[in-house]
């Protein structure tokens, strides 16, 4: 574990009237972390941020950063910095102001202010930007500043909202490795908000999937992806069919599955759920389109799916199959393109196959919302 | 054909509608020039400034003009406080109240304005008796109760403006001053008030000019500090002169050359935005060329116009002398009105010669219609006979409106003046 500040929620309750936004949260962050979390829209996921940067009270429950409980004080004593989904730089303020105003606030000097934003230019790779105005920068380079304005005020925590939602996809993807190397810079702990699992699997250390104001599991990226916890974590995380079905017989981590039209399947329990699932129970099996292959005609057996294909596309680093699946959803195999040929099987019945390891069993629940 | 006439229209519409709005300005404003004693463009008599001078000599318009100055920024500072407590409460109270406050707030507009002077003298009256005061306390003061009085319907005016500009505030900005370690009044003085500052002087430009030209409210308040609207109106039951021209003309020059700048400088803000926006980092970093002030900018263009008029006219005024025009004109007036007499004796020789006949003949000495003849020259006459004692301005010691009386009296002037 690394020397930074970490954040604890206890039993953390938020409400607004009747509404429940946050269900007795508890997690713990190590400092230092990339922490994520993740979930659709209107999950709770801000209101859990807004509640550590200060600007909400919780219901119940405690906010602890550093071991230290935050109750009652307010958000410009909390060692947090808080960067917005609309970035919120001072539209007045030049660049070079906007980055040294909590140096402002203590009543620095114009000059150290000045050797201070040079510095923070430099490190996010805009020098010589510091005296225009943030109207005046690209969408990338305004996020660029909003960074280093939280930087300069030196917190423990920086907590940052969906802050590359209003960037375009190329910008996007080239900001998440900026963001994780700004990270590793500067030690500290990031907690961060997003819906797009792509942006939490590549930077995070640790994930929190949410729903419905519910903390679903907290795992690393690769758990999250491959051992879901839940029916919500394994369909909103990446892409996954899913097999519904009754637990027919459970094998020690491994279970046999009475689907409702793929007949008798295979599956590996997940690691959260072994010794929780019992025969009869309604469960959800999940395969990744990558882990399915095509399997030789006529072959059966308890990790064999047959299918007719209703149509097909290619996607250049992949070819994808959509067979007729379960309950009006399409199974989506992904065979990568390494340069062998395709044949066109629109139409025709084709058998798949996949290996045990990569079908997840969990217990039958909610699905992410396309 | 039909488009054409259709644009014709347009433009016909446009320049009665401007005529309209801007032609009594405009008349006023010539009259300012013209020194003929009564306000007026036409007969045309000669270009003078003397109005102006006359104007500045007027103690009761200055005491005026000072009165309306310090209530207008007493008014100014009170409301913009008020009309900005009063929005940032609009955008921050409960969802379910705001509507009510709203109209709460905005009821003042639509009192009266007479309404709203007579409370706010009974209303300080009363405070004022309870606390034992006598009536020349600060309470009882013009001033204050001027500046308070228009301050309860300004201040909405003013609510009104900053609302419109808060509303484009993004609270996140306060959030995130906030979360940076400033304190609640740092957010406001750092971030929100900057913010704020276009609409806050827009709404001072706005208070500071509804306190000025108010008149109802004042009427009723101003105690021993008559403003310049009290004052102009107390004038006018006396008669006007041009001299109130003189100072309507100040104020619509005044008006224009402050409309114009602000548009030059907006424009000039907006150009150097651009420019900014076009600018490399090269440049910004080393010296910014700035595009010339004049460059796309019709208001600067017509403000230079403006201030080069402005000079020339006020140069004319103390180079210029209209004594010899107006004793010109003063000499021609004389000149007709002799005529006039010559021709009036005359007329009345050949009267008296032809009475004389009659008389010689029945031998009756009757006079009677003597006064109805002179009443009906009389009638004729005496615009001209005033026209010709106005023209003499100040300087002439008679007084027109006697010129207006009896028959006798429109011969009088006439020959007074040939006689000098």
């Amino acid at each position: 574990m690394s020397a930074g500040v970490g954040v604890d929620l206890e039993n953390l309750w938020i409400r607004f009237g009747d509404f429940v936004a946050v269900r007795d949260a508890n997690v713990n962050i190590n400092g230092g972390d990339f922490f994520s979390f993740l979930g659709p829209s209107g999950c709770g996921k801000t209101t859990i941020l807004r509640a550590v940067s200060g600007f909400l009270e919780p219901s119940e429950g405690n906010v602890l950063i550093g071991g230290n409980n935050m109750k009652g004080i307010g958000p410009n004593k909390r060692p947090t910095a808080l960067i917005f989904q609309n970035l919120a730089l001072f539209p007045l303020m030049k660049v070079w102001e906007n980055i040294t105003f909590s140096m402002e606030i203590k009543g620095a000097s114009s000059a150290e202010r000045r050797k201070r934003a040079d510095e923070l230019l430099e490190m996010i790779a805009l020098p010589d930007q510091g005296d225009k105005l943030p109207s005046e920068l690209s969408g990338g380079q305004r996020q660029r500043v909003a960074i280093a304005r939280a930087l300069c005020a030196e917190p423990d925590v920086l907590l940052l909202d969906e802050p590359l939602s209003a960037l375009d996809l190329k910008l996007r993807q080239h900001m998440r490795t900026e963001l994780r190397e700004i990270q590793k810079r500067v030690g500290i702990t990031f907690i961060y908000i997003t819906h797009d699992q792509g942006e939490a699997l590549t930077m995070s250390d640790n994930i929190a999937v949410m729903r419905a104001g519910v903390i679903d599991q907290i795992a690393d990226g690769k758990t999250i992806y491959n051992d879901p916890a839940t029916a919500f974590a394994a369909s909103f995380v990446g892409e996954n069919n899913v097999f519904r079905g009754k637990i027919k017989r459970v094998m020690g981590n491994e279970a046999l599955i009475a689907t409702n039209r793929s007949g008798d399947l295979v599956a590996r329990i997940s690691t959260a759920n072994q010794g929780k699932m019992k025969e009869g129970d309604d469960a959800m099996m999940f395969i990744r389109p990558e882990a399915l292959a095509i399997a030789p005609d006529g072959a059966t057996g308890d990790h064999f799916v047959t299918a007719r294909v209703n149509h097909e596309e290619f996607e250049g680093n992949a070819f994808n199959i959509f067979t007729e699946g379960d309950g009006g959803k399409e199974i989506k195999v992904s065979l990568p393109n390494l340069g062998q040929s395709f044949e066109d099987h629109t139409g025709q019945i084709i058998t798949l196959e996949y290996e045990t390891r990569n079908a997840v069993l969990v217990p039958a629940g909610e699905l992410a919302a396309e | 054909m039909n488009n054409s006439f259709l644009r014709i229209s347009i433009w016909v519409y446009l320049a009665i509608f401007f005529a309209y709005l801007l032609g009594p300005l405009v008349i006023m404003s010539v009259t300012a020039f013209n020194s003929s004693g009564f306000p007026r463009m036409s007969p045309w008599e000669c270009l003078t400034f003397q109005w102006f001078g006359e104007l500045f000599q007027d103690q009761r318009i200055l005491n005026g003009i000072k009165n309306s100055l310090i209530i207008g920024a007493g008014t100014v500072v009170l409301s913009v406080a008020m009309g900005l407590a009063g929005a940032l409460l609009l955008t921050q109270i409960w969802p379910k109240l705001r509507a009510t406050y709203y109209t709460i707030i905005i009821a003042p507009i639509l009192i009266p304005g007479v309404v709203l002077g007579i409370s706010t003298l009974v209303f300080w009256d009363r405070i004022n008796r309870m606390l034992g005061l006598g009536a020349d306390s600060f309470l009882s003061n013009g001033i204050f109760l001027t500046v308070i009085g228009q301050s309860t319907f300004i201040a909405s005016y003013c609510m009104l403006v900053l609302v419109a500009r808060l509303q484009r505030y993004d609270i996140a900005l306060t959030e995130a001053a906030l979360d940076l370690g400033a304190t609640h009044a740092q957010a406001f003085r750092k971030i929100m008030l900057p913010f704020m500052r276009p609409a806050i002087a827009s709404a001072a430009v706005l208070a500071f000019l509804a306190s000025f030209e108010n008149y109802n409210t004042t009427t009723f308040t101003f105690g021993e500090y008559p403003t310049l609207t009290i004052e102009l109106a107390q004038k006018v039951r006396y008669g006007i002169t041009p001299a109130i021209s003189a100072l309507a003309f100040i104020i619509v020059a005044l008006t224009v050359f402050f409309a114009l700048l602000n548009e030059a400088k907006l424009k000039r803000q907006e150009l150097v935005a651009a420019a900014r926006k076009q600018a490399t980092v090269e440049e910004l970093a080393g010296k910014i060329r700035l595009p010339s002030f004049f460059a796309g900018n019709m208001a600067a263009v017509l403000l230079v116009m403006f201030a080069v008029a402005t000079i020339t006219v006020v140069g004319t005024a103390t180079a210029y002398n209209p004594a010899q025009c107006i004793a010109d004109v003063r000499e021609q007036k004389q000149l007709e009105a002799e005529t006039r007499i010559q021709k009036l004796r005359q007329l009345r020789e050949e009267r008296r010669k032809q009475r004389e006949a009659e008389e010689a003949e029945q031998g009756d000495v009757q006079s009677t219609p003597k006064p109805s003849n002179n009443s009906g020259f009389g009638n004729v006459f005496a615009p001209n006979a005033l026209d010709g004692d106005d023209g003499d301005g100040a300087s002439d010691a008679e007084n027109p409106p006697s010129n207006n009386g009896g028959s006798g009296g429109v011969f009088d002037p006439n020959s007074l003046q040939g006689d000098q």
